[in-house]
């Protein structure tokens, strides 16, 4: 593109704007420009700083300022959308802009409004989220703004609607934001089908991705566009000059290093000494209950009075923005906080970002650095701090890959039955439908292109009754098939009961925390300071009078009032941690198998810390360092048990499947398996009978042992009693709307309305195992909180490389394992062996 | 769990004697575990959460909610409609396991007035197959307060039986001897940071309130008021429904919710 082309397509205000704050368009940003006015949909990716929220909506700032001035005068206009409830304009929305924060969506119409009022363009902008005042709501149905910003949600939501057609029939723009954030779960699922639809509905629709850097923009390119072409379709690309690269080091501590934490305690007066030395630093950590306790720790240390806050998901939502917004203005040295802050508006001030524990992930890593220093011309500073060995190894790996700027986003999505049943639910509520030409349109969603046509049939009769076998429900049906053979939606109350349980976040049940008033009798006066939410499992384990940190204090559990928990402040040294879940990303395979590059080579090992060195020397004399492509197998004797111990690197989620079908089958072999212990690298089973000796025998073959076949009865025969499962059937029975959501202020009468889905997952089980919402369940135990695809990817790749060592006593590289044993709280899945134990506790009490 | 990177599961505390086929509860020596003396008289309480009188080979089960899935998808919510041939299936089972010669079920045999209409043919015949050569009784419940036709077997409001008086609500004054249902009593119990929850008989010796038998039967903890209001305090065991066996829990070490 010439120099004159490019001018060109930049009409008079934008130019004279843009002179006025000595700004300069970038190329990608012109290059955006050009391709979108040529009608075609473009993914750009850029690092953090690129300008790509200004370059994602110069399309449509532009082209509406000129269709202004081609058609009308703005005064007339404006007096036109105030003509009241009958005034349709001709249009509806042109761009509609789909975040997956609303905070971000909110904060990115905030920041469009300074230009468009500075250049005087007639555009009118408007934000909808769960926030959105229904009157607001309301009137924007019918009498849309220009631009509305939003969450995939709402976008189901107004496809739901008679109005859809008005409202997006002439929408020219989409603009996707985060794309890469958005694409990974069940929401992309949701936003491909609606997209499908938008597409379907806006024939003069083009879209626009705005993504950080993906292993495979390819993937993202063909989210985007209707897949209707043989060989698939895609958006076109734009990569943007990669700013400074980033600068991360590994704090290179002089403390002694942990075997097995995770706190990373040790390196506190480290972590402090840095934000001192800094404007402002972001702590991004893994957990919530790490936020915790390492803005606990700090504020201990914290002479200076820095101002230190704390950030993560269950804080209370006002805390949070309050959080955000001292840190907009500069006034905070430094967040502590989860993958809460992962994304969100620009803060210029931030200069250095620290990550305690383990990356997990090369490309996570890099956004979260990306954080820091939103100019693309400096390098953005990272420090590293591993909380125990493995995690060094971790860090390591995670730097090399982000020096060759390699990648390790996940894999494209195949889309989620539930999901589909949602959005089939959806289209029945917007109009009615005709199952060819949905399935039809459904199929040029990119997560859903390859979907069969009985597996579409299978979804639309559970949406109509339930999908069973028996067919006991034809007079109950939510939808029904006309005489047209268009499918219509059986009565109001469905359409209504779908607007109360859209979207594919299924949150675990949580509890508001509020901290309790001072009280003069027993009594629990009701109210006091919201403090945020815990899950209610956690709450469960508690009896009053436990303490737990939370909020960034110690408190002490009081009562639980309707569905609330009532705490106040003590002074208490030792709180029960609190065990909350947060994000628990499992480490990426593209990071484990550099990690296990790193401990095969000897060479490499003069990258990593003196400690660390020692500690693979050691275990190279007295076992044996793992190598890349092999599982090492270590067995030994102790406090007259036998304990195995392997290496799979494959991540927690993986190694307890593993542990929970190994034992399975060392039960069988008579070996009377005790326990297991699984971390993100290995897993340690402990039993009575001795594997070593079996092992020398003969009678016990380790590559049986660890046979793929383990993945066919023996994860059946789990599945049916697993916790896990039934969790994941849960969620999946919420969001295709099996079952509805619990809501605040409704609780009480819960009780008496929701039904457990453990007893709907036991029944369906035994009597329709391959019912539409098993097979979804299924496909997400394959990727979620299960991990069984990776699981058998290893058990695959090992095939033929098991290495044995039979030892004396643990190896160097099994104590960390080793020093989870006990302490880690038990998982679900041993409820009966709880169950006898408690009861035996009480038998030695009695006893005493 | 506590978040932070590692799960773990764990069989047992370690002692080897756990894991003999056949536990044998270390609560009661001499004593069958799936014994529970109530008011003199010994009856066996069955890990499927039914109740057998020996001596009088009588088969008590509480709260069968047939036809819950039905009355839910009536609302709109189409849960499995398989969950009465599932009660039945297991109700089929103990009757083979007992092969007694009176079974009581104590009320809320059918979870609406219109249960028993909605029968599908099936599960009527296999309901029919189960009575035949037995007597049968349904006690009024609360959801089923009157007679319906074309189940078969007596109806009943009350039943006394020796020592034992067989009703659905559990009288609000201390009744020695009483068997109940309706509250569906459930026991939580935590134990390394993580709670079980389970169905189960709550029994002071004195009276007793059976768990729900119906597949779709959701439960109430034994620490609410009106369980414990029953026994006057937290003087009850509760019997807490596992896969081969019953789990004994002092009241007082439920957790309540």
């Amino acid at each position: 593109m010439t120099v004159l082309e490019r001018a060109s397509i930049l009409p008079e205000p934008f130019t004279r704007w843009f002179a006025s704050r000595g700004w300069r368009l970038r190329a990608h940003q012109l290059e955006l420009l050009a391709k979108a006015q040529a009608g075609r949909s473009v993914l750009l990716i850029a690092p953090t700083g690129g300008g790509k929220t200004l370059a994602g909506f110069l399309p449509s700032l532009v082209e509406l300022s000129g269709a202004a001035q081609a058609q009308e005068r703005p005064a007339e206009r404006r007096r036109r959308i105030s003509m009241g409830r009958e005034a349709r304009r001709a249009g509806g929305l042109h761009t509609l802009y789909i975040s997956p924060l609303k905070a971000l969506a909110v904060d990115i119409a905030r920041n469009l409004e300074a230009p468009i009022a500075e250049m005087r363009l007639p555009i009118r902008i408007e934000t909808r989220t769960g926030d959105t005042p229904t009157s607001k709501r309301q009137r924007q149905r019918r009498d849309p703004p220009d631009i509305l910003l939003t969450t995939p949600e709402q976008v189901a939501l107004l496809l739901a609607s008679a109005d859809a057609p008005y409202l997006f029939g002439a929408l020219r723009r989409i603009i996707l934001d985060e794309l890469h954030a958005l694409v990974t779960s069940k929401r992309g699922d949701l936003l491909s089908l609606g997209l499908a639809r938008l597409f379907r509905l806006a024939p003069h629709l083009a879209s626009i991705g705005l993504s950080a850097t993906v292993a495979e923009p390819d993937d993202l390119c063909r989210f985007m566009v209707p897949q209707d072409q043989p060989g698939g379709s895609r958006a076109d690309l734009i990569m943007a000059e990669g700013g400074a690269a980033p600068h991360v080091v590994m704090l290179d501590s002089r403390e002694h290093l942990p075997w097995a934490s995770h706190s990373a305690r040790y390196a506190l007066g480290e972590i402090y000494a840095l934000i001192k030395a800094h404007r402002t630093t972001l702590v991004f950590v893994n957990t919530r209950s790490q936020a915790e306790g390492i803005f606990q720790d700090l504020w201990h240390i914290n002479d200076d009075n820095l101002a230190i806050a704390l950030h993560h998901g269950s804080l209370d939502v006002a805390q949070r923005r309050k959080v955000e917004a001292a840190m907009t203005t500069g006034r905070l040295r430094a967040v502590v906080c989860t993958s809460s802050l992962d994304l969100g508006v620009d803060w210029g001030d931030v200069d250095l970002v620290i990550n305690v524990g383990a990356p997990k992930g090369a490309s996570r890593l890099l956004q979260r650095i990306g954080r820091a220093n939103h100019r693309m011309d400096e390098a953005s500073e990272g420090v590293l701090i591993p909380a125990n060995r493995f995690e060094v190894l971790e860090c390591r790996a995670a730097i090399e890959a982000i020096a060759e700027n390699a990648q390790d986003t996940p894999a494209p999505r195949i889309g989620a039955l539930d999901v589909l049943a949602q959005h089939v639910l959806s289209c029945a509520c917007g109009a009615p439908f005709h199952s060819d030409e949905l399935y039809a349109e459904v199929t040029t969603a990119a997560p859903y292109a390859q979907l069969a046509r009985a597996d579409f049939d299978a979804v639309v009769d559970f949406v109509a009754t339930g999908g069973y076998a028996l067919k006991a429900y034809e007079c109950f049906a939510r939808i029904r098939r006309g005489k047209d053979g268009a499918w219509r939606v059986a009565n109001p109350n469905v359409a209504q009961r779908y607007r109360l349980n859209v979207g594919t976040i299924v949150e675990a049940d949580m509890l508001k925390v509020r901290l309790l008033r001072s009280r003069a009798s027993k009594m629990i006066p009701r109210g006091g300071r919201l403090l945020g939410q815990v899950e209610e499992y956690f709450v469960e384990t508690m009896v009053p009078g436990d303490t737990f940190v939370f909020a960034g204090e110690v408190l002490k559990y009081e009562a639980l009032v309707e569905e609330e928990v009532y705490v106040s402040r003590t002074t208490s040294e030792d709180p029960k941690v609190p065990a909350y879940e947060g994000g628990k990303f499992p480490l990426s395979t593209y990071l484990a198998d550099r990690v296990r590059a790193i401990i095969s080579d000897p060479q490499a090992w003069r990258q990593l810390p003196e400690q660390v060195r020692e500690w693979l020397e050691i275990q190279k004399w007295r076992s044996q360092v793992p190598g890349r492509r092999e599982l090492l197998v270590e067995t030994f004797p102790r406090a007259n048990k036998s304990y195995l111990v392997c290496y799979p690197f494959e991540g927690r989620l993986a190694h307890q499947t593993l542990g929970m079908l190994l034992t399975r089958r060392l039960e069988r072999a008579r070996l009377r398996p005790l326990g297991f212990v699984a971390n993100e690298y290995a897993l340690a089973v402990w039993g009575l009978g001795d594997v070593a000796l079996r092992i020398a025998r003969g009678e016990l073959s380790l590559a049986a042992l660890f046979d793929e076949d383990m993945l066919g009865d023996d994860l059946e025969a789990w599945l049916a009693e697993s916790a896990l499962m039934k969790r994941t059937f849960r969620n999946c029975a919420i969001i295709a709307g099996l079952i509805e959501r619990r809501f605040p202020g409704k609780e009480k009468s819960r009780r008496q309305v929701t039904i457990s889905t453990d007893l709907v997952y036991d029944v369906l089980r035994s009597h329709q195992p391959d019912h539409v919402l098993l097979r979804a369940a299924r496909a997400d135990a394959a990727t979620g909180l299960l991990d069984v695809r990776r699981l058998g990817e290893m058990l695959s790749r090992i095939k033929g490389r098991i290495v044995h060592k039979a030892l004396d006593h643990v190896s160097p590289l099994a104590v960390p394992v080793m020093l989870e044993i006990g302490r880690e709280a038990v998982y679900g899945e041993a409820a009966e062996a709880l169950l006898a134990e408690s009861e035996e506790e009480l038998v030695r009490e009695a006893m005493q | 769990m506590r978040a932070g990177g590692t799960a773990a599961y764990s069989r047992a505390s370690g002692d080897p004697a756990l894991f003999d086929e056949q536990p044998v509860s270390p609560l009661s020596p001499g004593r069958a575990d799936d014994e529970i003396v109530l008011a003199g008289t010994t009856l066996i309480a069955d890990r499927f959460g039914a109740l057998y009188w020996p001596d009088e080979k009588l088969l008590l089960v509480a709260d069968l909610h047939l036809e819950k899935g039905s009355a839910y998808a009536a609302r709109g919510v189409l849960l499995p409609p398989y969950d009465t041939t599932a009660t039945l299936a297991r109700l089929a089972q103990l009757i083979g396991r007992y092969a007694p010669a009176l079974v009581i079920a104590l009320g809320d045999s059918f979870h609406d007035g219109g249960g028993p209409a909605r029968l599908p043919q099936p599960s009527r015949s296999a309901l029919m197959a189960l009575q035949r050569g037995r007597d049968w009784i349904w006690l009024a419940g609360n959801h089923d307060p009157d007679p319906a036709r074309n189940i078969g077997g007596r109806f009943a409001e009350v039943i006394v039986l020796g020592a034992l008086t067989l009703r659905h609500e559990p009288s609000a004054d201390p009744c020695d001897g009483e068997i109940a249902g309706h509250l569906h009593p459930l026991a939580c119990i935590a134990q390394r940071g993580c709670a079980v929850r389970r169905r189960c008989f709550a029994t002071d010796g004195r009276r007793l309130v059976m768990p729900a038998f119906g597949a779709y039967a959701g439960g109430l903890n034994v620490r609410d008021g009106a369980v414990v209001s029953l026994f006057g305090a937290l003087s009850f065991t509760a019997h807490m429904l596992g896969e081969r066996r019953l789990y004994a829990v002092p009241a007082a070490r439920c957790l309540p919710d």
